[in-house]
């Protein structure tokens, strides 16, 4: 049954169906709703049998969650930008040491200059940091993602981060069909640690490891996280939701397709409509990369246009870089579009230019910025120039 | 068969009943004493929680201390007892994979975090049911009082159902004997060098962590060395009968980092509270309830001189007015905790 809910509220509650047995809370925006409307059920007992933690920073939030999964009960929380970044640590450690913490990130970019605002900066950041990354297309996708990634991390035993778009997804009221506690519990067992600390059964989680063995540990973490490719899928059906790890939407045939993650596909899949002969194709798994899912969607593609809401300063696309990969071989261009940074909006007429330009074949390969104010851009080159402060002389520099 | 001294339903038959001038007294693993008044560490029955083969310098300080701390824990709850380890000496000594000297559940996630790990543990079986398994926590002074004290201070204000455990060694032995915030004033360490007019760690500096813990108000708080075996098992025996935040903060002579012959490791440990530097005591709830006195006091030099970290405090000339600085600090310890045995 679908209800008239806010993004946040909807998540929690698929979160609280899940049984969830410890959520250690820290506060930021674009997630905070999340966190406190799980508070708010842990409090009126209408989410029963679980300790909700208001720990002290989100370094703290994931460091017990941590401690939580190894002692074999369900964890989650919350969190976006500048607090992604600083449970990095912990992050890492998550998935070494291979526990299932489902984590939902309200993406918002990354500061200096601070802004609260939505793009995927945060999580592209941790691309690597060997967790499993699912990303939301809307706010049904977010509810269901968040059911069907607790089956899979408890599958697996590799942690799982649901990345939902801030504010435009997060604090965005519509309706939402929110799953039943019953169809949930038949869907997901409760949790069964592969390993756990036990003290009938002693074990050391943890242990130091040198060169002799840490390769061998890490090909399996990786071997591991692949496994997500043809579990997810799996997951999905049981689930029964129209959920992969990409979605493809009028692709064949199509000589222009637009590739994307996160909400912005839904703007440009109403572009690909006006123009007949553009499909798009929407990444919802991003980590593990779906190489064989992609090249299939693609393979046919004269030009491929990466619209991405991050970007690797000094490099170019992140999204793109991997797109490429799954491309090597074919004659697809590949082009790298960074839009929607710090929450700009990434609109229709931006995107009508950008595929007129593909198809013109304009933008090839190249590396471009939606929407720049370009006589912004100039004007302070030339100030930079002009005012270069350090250093000896440079010729054609400033005196 | 077993011998009867290794079999711990004979114990009872070891005892003698005969009155020797030992008897009342408090030494280490007095067999005269009578059996429930033996620390856990004169039980053949001990769980030797850290077992031996592991890879700590010879006169290890806290692998003393943690063999006492966890044996006394894992008796105390009756074997209910989950370990939580920050980075540091200890988790890198007793955990070279595949090896592990751990003989009761164990994890180690980083160097900042054990007592947000060790809260979350406690939720985990909170939520599970198992109030009866029990969390310890432990690290090094570096985990404890520098990189892990918003942690920890995050566990204490929650009052979090975790004894923590700080192994205090007084610098970053591991990394190769850097200054931490517990570096006591003119101690020489890699990155305090022993040059200048004031060598060695600066005076004025670092944190008194139990008296942090202690202003956090939780249930208790108290001091220990590996010197006074009795007194540490007591007051983790004592931490474990209660609920909420523990903390308990054990002086753990290093050999490596303090210069010191591994064979001193529990006379310096003594000479530390004796000389009044190290002042050991008990709190419950912020307040003060119980101090172990110091009988027969002893001059700060005779606690520095047999550590190498202060040798330049005793070169020729000695630096009697640093030294005095020092013997300052004694005194002020001696009259805020009244030390002095009346």
């Amino acid at each position: 049954m679908r209800r008239q809910l806010e993004g946040s509220r909807a998540i929690a509650e698929a979160v609280a169906r899940c049984r969830p047995q410890v959520v250690p809370a820290y506060p930021i925006t674009p997630q905070t709703h999340i966190v406190e409307a799980i508070g708010a059920m842990v409090r009126d007992g209408s989410l029963s049998g679980c300790e909700f933690m208001t720990v002290e920073s989100e370094f703290a939030a994931m460091s017990a969650a941590i401690g939580a999964s190894a002692a074999g009960a369900r964890a989650y929380t919350a969190t976006a930008s500048q607090g992604l970044l600083y449970m990095t640590e912990a992050l890492f450690n998550a998935s070494g040491l291979g526990l299932p913490i489902v984590l939902t990130v309200a993406n918002r970019a990354v500061g200096a200059p601070i802004n609260i605002w939505n793009d995927h900066s945060d999580s592209m950041s941790l691309r690597d940091c060997g967790w499993v990354q699912l990303y939301a297309a809307d706010n049904q996708a977010a509810v269901d993602l968040h059911v069907v990634a607790f089956a899979l991390a408890e599958e697996l035993s590799v942690p799982v981060m649901v990345c939902v778009d801030g504010f435009v997804l997060t604090h965005a009221f519509e309706p939402l069909d929110v799953p039943g506690q019953s169809a949930v519990d038949t869907f997901l067992p409760p949790y069964a640690p592969r390993q756990v600390l036990d003290v009938d059964d002693p074990v050391a989680i943890g242990a130091m490891v040198g060169p002799e063995a840490f390769t061998e540990v890490r090909y399996l973490s990786h071997y591991q996280l692949t496994q997500a490719l043809t579990v997810f899928p799996q997951v999905c059906d049981g689930w029964g939701r129209p959920l992969s790890t990409v979605d493809a939407y009028r692709v064949d045939g199509a000589e222009t397709v637009i590739v994307t993650l996160g909400s912005v596909s839904g703007t440009i899949k109403d572009v690909a409509d006006e123009f007949g002969n553009v499909g798009v194709l929407t990444l919802t798994m991003f980590r593990p990369f779906p190489y064989a899912e992609v090249r299939k969607a693609l393979g046919a593609a004269k030009r491929v246009v990466v619209v991405e809401r991050a970007f690797a300063p000094g490099a170019g696309g992140i999204v793109s870089a991997d797109v490429r990969t799954a491309l090597a071989g074919t004659f697809a261009e590949v082009s790298t579009v960074v839009a929607g940074l710090g929450g700009r909006a990434v609109t229709k007429p931006a995107l009508r230019r950008l595929v007129a330009d593909a198809m013109s074949g304009w933008l090839g390969e190249r590396l471009v910025f939606l929407d720049l104010r370009d006589e912004l851009i100039e004007q302070q080159i030339e100030r930079m120039r002009q005012r270069r402060a350090s250093g000896p002389p440079r010729p054609g520099g400033a005196a | 068969m077993t011998p009867a001294f290794l079999d711990p339903g004979s114990v009872e038959m070891t005892v003698q009943n005969v009155k020797f001038y030992q008897v009342g007294s408090r030494a280490v693993g007095n067999r005269l004493l009578d059996a429930t008044l033996r620390t856990e560490q004169a039980s053949p029955a001990r769980r030797n929680a850290l077992t031996s083969g592991h890879r700590a310098c010879q006169g290890c300080g806290e692998a003393l201390g943690a063999r006492d701390v966890l044996d006394a824990a894992v008796r105390a709850t009756e074997g209910k007892l989950v370990a939580v380890n920050a980075t540091g000496c200890l988790e890198v000594f007793s955990t070279p994979y595949p090896e592990s000297s751990w003989q009761l559940p164990w994890l180690h996630s980083l160097f900042a975090n054990a007592p947000s790990v060790a809260s979350g543990v406690a939720a985990a079986l909170k939520a599970q049911g198992h109030d009866e398994i029990r969390v310890l926590a432990q690290g090094g002074d570096g985990g404890t009082v520098d990189i892990g004290l918003a942690c920890l201070s995050g566990m204490f204000e929650r009052n979090d159902d975790v004894l923590y455990v700080c192994y205090d060694n007084e610098a970053y032995m591991n990394t190769g004997v850097q200054r931490s915030g517990s570096t006591p004033p003119f101690a020489r360490t890699a990155t305090t060098e022993a040059t200048g007019a004031e060598p060695g760690a600066p005076i004025g500096q670092g944190k008194d962590v139990p008296r942090i813990a202690m202003a956090h108000e939780i249930p208790y708080v108290a001091t220990a060395t590996v010197a006074e075996l009795h007194d540490l098992e007591a007051k983790v025996e004592r931490a474990m009968m209660m609920r909420g935040a523990r903390y308990l903060h054990v002086l753990v002579p290093c050999p490596l980092g303090w210069g010191s012959a591994p064979a001193d490791t529990v006379r310096l440990a003594r000479l530390a509270q004796r000389s009044g530097l190290f002042p050991v005591f008990e709190a419950s709830h912020g307040e003060v309830t119980e101090v172990l006195p110091i009988r027969g006091r002893v001059p700060i030099e005779e606690y520095l001189r047999p550590q190498r970290r202060y040798a330049h405090l005793f070169a020729d000339p000695p630096r009697t007015e640093l030294l005095a600085r020092i013997q300052a600090i004694a005194d002020r310890n001696v009259a805020r905790y009244g030390l002095d045995e009346v």
